[in-house]
């Protein structure tokens, strides 16, 4: 797999707050392979998720090129964008706000498989259904309102959603940080095992380098709006260079830092 | 279905409803139970209500049938509030959705538009309105509508503006939705309960403007209206007060029963907050 699946290059994006500018990300580099996950930590406010929103199209960069499956992904624009959006999708921190509290499960997994056309209109129940059943819930969900489901089942419905577009990428902001420690740990066996199963790749941000050591390739700390270190997980973990990622490190509690 | 079901279950909802179905009834039956003009001379003049049973509210100055004035005037009051406050929500929800969705030069130049029309207070608008067409029903409806749309407006933008803000509309974009689905099925609906609520605020204003507008003799002639029969009534208060009292009181269940209506669709519209634990 020599060809990266997604390449930015030199992006910046500042935000204009009463007449100043604030620097949100100056010249970030990253690549992601097929099928690979890159965590993307940082404290809060280094700007992974401006970043993560850049990446997706959701905020423009002020510059940079981002190259997405060989194509010039900031080129596109309107129908020819808003096919290519299939293959990258994103979880959001806040797996309540992530659905219009008008829908139900049913509903907000049919969206994507109707905008894309993926799937018959007779076949799209049972496709819903295999989606709830591989995220690890049962096809008596999808007539459910989003509001009857728990913080972890409405996540695991956001990512039934992104599986729905059959993407080569997902972007995961802080996906399973608002979740409590036994579901995290569930969701995130979930991730690993669709990436085996599908080759997807994985942008996976978060403040928490414990729940990103466990899902990473590789590990790109940011600071400031910069990566300040980048390397496999391992090595960044166990051999910080980086006063930022020591500083990460050092935060977390000590049971999952020791190696047996 | 389930909007029914909750709608049902609001008590002041379910009050609302009756005293408008029973007011519509009325409307309805008005041509059966009291056929021929409402406007026509009926019997003696001025007398008392509940005296005759051939004229239960009594008679006007003119010896018209006041109970027939009611019934025929539930017409032109309901017809002319419903349509004027549909029209004036119609107007204000498309202009604040695209306004807060669009943003930019468009918001701008819709916002300055709306403000004119709430500059000029409303009534003196329709007021204006209505003594240069001249006063028929198509004319009073649009005159209201035209003096009530601004706010509805105003409320839908900043509803929208806060909306589209939101994650869920962000995750709309990411799997590709067209940006007019994304306005009028993700934003639109969840905007639409304050608007919705607002509602009955317009729909009371319409009727009412509507009867000011009859009381100062700018209504249609040819139609009985509530408005008109307080006006009709205002010349021998002291002697017969009841000729303003009985449309008064109609008027004043009609705007209540609006408003009592429109607590219990917010409430069954309302997304229920409840946290699965």
């Amino acid at each position: 797999m020599s060809a990266a699946l997604l390449e930015a290059t030199d992006l910046r994006k500042s935000w204009a707050a009463r007449g100043r500018s604030v620097v949100a990300l100056k010249e970030v580099n990253l690549t992601v392979a097929p099928g690979e996950t890159l965590g993307l930590v940082g404290r809060s406010g280094c700007g992974k998720s401006t970043l993560a929103r850049v990446l997706t199209r959701l905020t423009p960069p002020q510059s940079g090129a981002i190259r997405f499956r060989g194509e010039d992904w900031l080129a596109l624009s309107g129908a020819a964008l808003r096919t290519a959006r299939r293959h990258m999708q994103m979880v959001f921190q806040d797996p309540l706000g992530a659905f219009n509290p008008r829908a139900t499960v049913a509903g907000a997994l049919a969206d994507p498989l109707r905008i894309h056309d993926l799937v018959p209109p007779a076949r799209r129940a049972a496709r819903i259904d295999e989606l709830l059943e591989r995220v690890g819930l049962t096809a008596d969900y999808a007539r459910r309102s989003i509001l009857e489901l728990s913080g972890g089942q409405r996540q695991r419905v956001a990512i039934a959603r992104a599986l729905a577009c059959e993407p080569s990428l997902i972007v995961l902001d802080e996906a399973v940080s608002a979740l409590d420690v036994s579901v995290r740990a569930r969701i995130l066996d979930l991730l690993v095992d669709l990436q085996r199963e599908h080759g997807l790749a994985y942008i996976f941000v978060s403040h928490d380098l414990a729940a990103v050591k466990a899902v990473s390739h590789r590990i790109a700390v940011m600071e400031a709006g910069e990566i300040v270190e980048e390397g496999p997980t391992d090595a960044v973990v166990d051999h910080p260079q980086s006063p930022a990622a020591r500083a990460l490190i050092a935060a977390v509690p000590r049971l999952i830092r020791e190696k047996p | 279905m389930r909007f029914a079901l909750r709608f049902t279950r609001s008590g002041p909802g379910l009050i609302g409803a009756v005293i408008l179905a029973l007011l519509a009834l009325a409307a309805l039956a008005a041509p059966l139970l009291f056929p021929g003009d409402p406007l026509k001379i009926a019997g003696p003049a001025l007398t008392a209500p509940f005296t005759d049973p051939a004229f239960p509210f009594g008679t006007d100055r003119l010896g018209r049938d006041v109970l027939a004035g009611v019934f025929h005037g539930a017409r032109a009051s309901l017809a002319v509030g419903l349509a004027a406050a549909f029209a004036a929500l119609a107007i204000g929800l498309v202009v604040g959705t695209l306004a807060g969705f669009a943003g930019g030069f468009i918001d701008e130049a819709l916002m300055r538009v709306a403000d004119a029309f709430q500059i000029v207070p409303g009534f003196l608008l329709a007021l204006a309105f209505v003594s240069t067409l001249g006063a028929s029903m198509p004319t009073v409806i649009l005159a209201i509508a035209l003096s009530a749309w601004a706010e509805p407006a105003r409320l839908a933008r900043a509803e929208v503006l806060s909306i589209r803000e939101r994650d869920y509309v962000a995750a709309a974009r990411i799997i590709g939705m067209h940006p007019l689905e994304i306005a009028f099925r993700e934003i639109l609906p969840n905007a639409l309960p304050p608007v919705l609520a607002f509602a009955a605020i317009t729909v009371a204003g319409a009727i009412l403007t509507e009867a000011a507008l009859s009381f100062l003799g700018l209504g249609d002639p040819n139609v009985v209206t509530w408005g008109a029969m307080i006006a009709e009534g205002r010349n021998v208060l002291r002697a017969a007060p009841f000729l303003s009292i009985i449309p008064g009181l109609a008027l004043v269940s009609a705007v209540l029963g609006v408003y009592l209506v429109s607590e219990g669709v917010s409430d069954a519209l309302r997304p229920r907050e409840g946290r699965a634990a």
